[in-house]
């Protein structure tokens, strides 16, 4: 990693020059709610005036641009009562501007399960390395629990990170490419007052969470839980719209189809993103459906999240920015169905037999 | 035909309108990108947006409209009577559609409201399931092309596909729409059948539920959200009751 500065006005100007000649995308103001809070997206931009650099967050994640909510595997071609089969892996480059640490360090995590089990995909993987990946730290929203899983801060996966300390940005640059783009322009090595003011935006960062998710030993919690009527009561009010996987950076689930050319001479099997909310996740053929119910729908999405990667590679796949919960018409978050698991257990502790006196 | 060694035929296809625009039908003659290959998977035999000659020899009936005077009740029975597989197209002829908003009001004052003093036999509308049995629905006001022609291929090479069973909101947030509740809209995606795009919604117009419910949907959640957002009451009912799709809901809640 190298570190320099760069003061906001040339950094404008270096983003002016790489978003020009290449498809960019980066955060942009797309609504105003009716409580008249912006709501943003990462839109296609080709100037730096078409960027809010100071958004808060996307309503929805950058997911969607390693993983398509439709994307075409292969094609078929049928002739002569024969088939040819067609595989396309090109994906041009990209960049994406502004992502934040929970941003990148979701696209780190789908890493892991797109390239590093024992089947990697060839077309996340053609995708990911085509992306040059600038990240933006923020201050936290209210919401955000990205601290508790130790989500706020991101060391790899991008190739520019930029860190507000004021009227210049201090970049961990982390790509040759990065670093030969930046010597364009004027950058700076970080003085003694760069690198105290980049501590002091750190520590004011991390003193901003005003949510935290008490996640230690939740993988146990959660299989102990597991016939818990907590969620009967979260899946009585889950509407089994799918919005949350749809917005959440990490949820991967797909299902795919196949479809047919009108003319019947050639067909396409696609990928399509999916949810383990939707009525039909678990329903095979025949027509059995494993998950019937919504509340043991919405317990597998929490497994998912929070034990079964704990469990088997060591880390959950939240990075805590609570689009879920954001995105959630019926009012789920995870906060408020974590705390509930825990606070039954621990009331249920309650009524333990106390430890024998130590004599 | 032949299609990947196994023997197809076109599907011999009869298209009827009861009470309805005719704007379903229209949508079969849309699309022109793919439309002489759709029509190649059709033996038209009765179809009069399309062809004047008429035959009775269909097996595939489109049904299309709702019901709303005793005379086609006769002929919907005899169009059934003759299709080995009966489908019902569009929002009017699934649910009874926007027809049905004249049930809401006695049948003489809407009578006199649109004819005048002429004299006109009515009946409150119903969806044709009422009167026969369907095979297959493909909802929407209009259906969406795209859709029919899966289906006609489904149906075409026996690997019938199914209509999605989640909600609008899969569609649109996949489509990166601002949610219309955020815009203090009442939006009836949470509990209407995907498979649309998401047009509506996309359009910053809110979904009317024009496909009717999806499968196994939360109707108390979505009737609480509607009030824990302080939202219209009569605006909710009067998107529920526009295209008659959510009678049942509506008929168990009240």
């Amino acid at each position: 990693m190298i570190y320099k500065v760069i003061s906001k006005t040339e950094f404008r100007k270096f983003i002016d020059a790489i978003v020009k000649h290449n498809n960019a995308y980066g955060p942009q103001q797309v609504d105003t709610g009716s409580g008249g809070k912006p709501i943003y997206q990462f839109m296609p931009v080709k100037s730096s005036d078409e960027i809010d650099f100071d958004y808060s967050v996307t309503h929805s994640s950058a997911k969607h641009f390693f993983l398509p909510f439709r994307d075409e595997l292969s094609r078929f071609n049928f002739e002569d009562g024969n088939w040819e089969q067609e595989v396309r892996y090109e994906a041009p480059p990209r960049i994406l501007i502004g992502l934040r640490p929970c941003d990148i360090s979701a696209i780190n995590m789908l890493d892991e399960v797109m390239l590093n089990g024992p089947y990697p995909s060839p077309y996340y993987l053609a995708r990911r390395k085509n992306t040059f990946i600038i990240g933006m730290d923020h201050l936290p929203l209210p919401d955000c629990f990205c601290k508790s899983m130790n989500r706020h801060t991101v060391n790899h996966g991008f190739n520019l990170f930029c860190s507000d300390i004021g009227d210049k940005y201090y970049l961990s640059i982390n790509s040759s490419k990065a670093y030969s783009f930046l010597k364009e322009f004027i950058i700076e090595e970080p003085s003694y007052e760069d690198n105290c003011l980049l501590i002091e935006r750190r520590k004011t960062i991390k003193q901003s969470f005003e949510t935290n998710i008490e996640v230690t030993g939740l993988p146990v919690f959660l299989d102990i839980e597991f016939d818990s009527p907590i969620w009967q009561k979260w899946g009585d009010k889950c509407l089994s719209c799918g919005s949350c996987a749809m917005v959440c950076p990490t949820c991967y689930c797909y299902s795919v189809e196949e479809r047919f050319d009108v003319d019947l001479k050639g067909s396409s099997r696609q990928n399509h993103l999916y949810s383990c909310n939707l009525v039909d996740f678990a329903q095979v053929a025949g027509g059995h459906n494993f998950r019937p119910r919504k509340g043991d729908r919405l317990k597998y999405r929490y497994y998912h999240h929070y034990r079964g990667f704990a469990a088997n590679d060591n880390q959950q796949i939240c990075v805590g920015c609570n689009r879920c919960g954001r995105a959630c018409l019926a009012d789920i978050n995870p906060k408020d169905v974590i705390n509930d698991l825990r606070l039954e257990r621990e009331s249920c502790m309650i009524c333990v037999l106390p430890s024998p006196d130590k004599t | 035909m032949n299609h990947l060694g196994f023997k197809i035929s076109k599907m011999k296809i009869g298209s009827f309108d009861f009470t309805c625009c005719e704007g379903c039908q229209l949508q079969l003659a849309n699309k022109e990108s793919t439309l002489p290959d759709f029509l190649g998977l059709l033996d038209i035999r009765n179809f009069r947006e399309i062809s004047s000659e008429r035959h009775d020899d269909y097996d595939v009936a489109l049904v299309e409209g709702s019901i709303t005077r005793s005379d086609e009740i006769e002929r919907l029975k005899a169009i059934r009577a003759q299709a080995s597989v009966l489908v019902a197209f569009g929002s009017c002829a699934c649910f009874g559609g926007v027809n049905s908003l004249k049930n809401k009001i006695p049948a003489e004052e809407a009578v006199k409201g649109v004819y005048g003093d002429k004299k006109i036999d009515t009946m409150p509308s119903t969806k044709i399931s009422d009167i026969v049995t369907v095979d297959f629905m493909i909802p929407g006001c209009p259906v969406s092309k795209d859709e029919v022609e899966r289906v006609v291929i489904g149906i075409v090479t026996r690997s019938l596909d199914t209509l999605p069973k989640y909600p609008v909101c899969v569609d649109c947030k996949q489509r990166l729409n601002t949610c219309l509740f955020d815009l203090g809209e009442v939006c009836l995606g949470p509990v209407t059948k995907a498979g649309c795009d998401a047009v509506c919604p996309s359009g910053k117009t809110p979904c009317l539920g024009c496909r009717g419910p999806a499968d196994d949907i939360n109707f108390p959640s979505f009737l609480q959200l509607v009030k824990d957002k302080g939202l219209s009451q009569d605006d909710m009912r009067e998107k529920l009751t526009f295209y008659n799709g959510f009678a049942d809901y509506l008929d168990h809640e009240s």
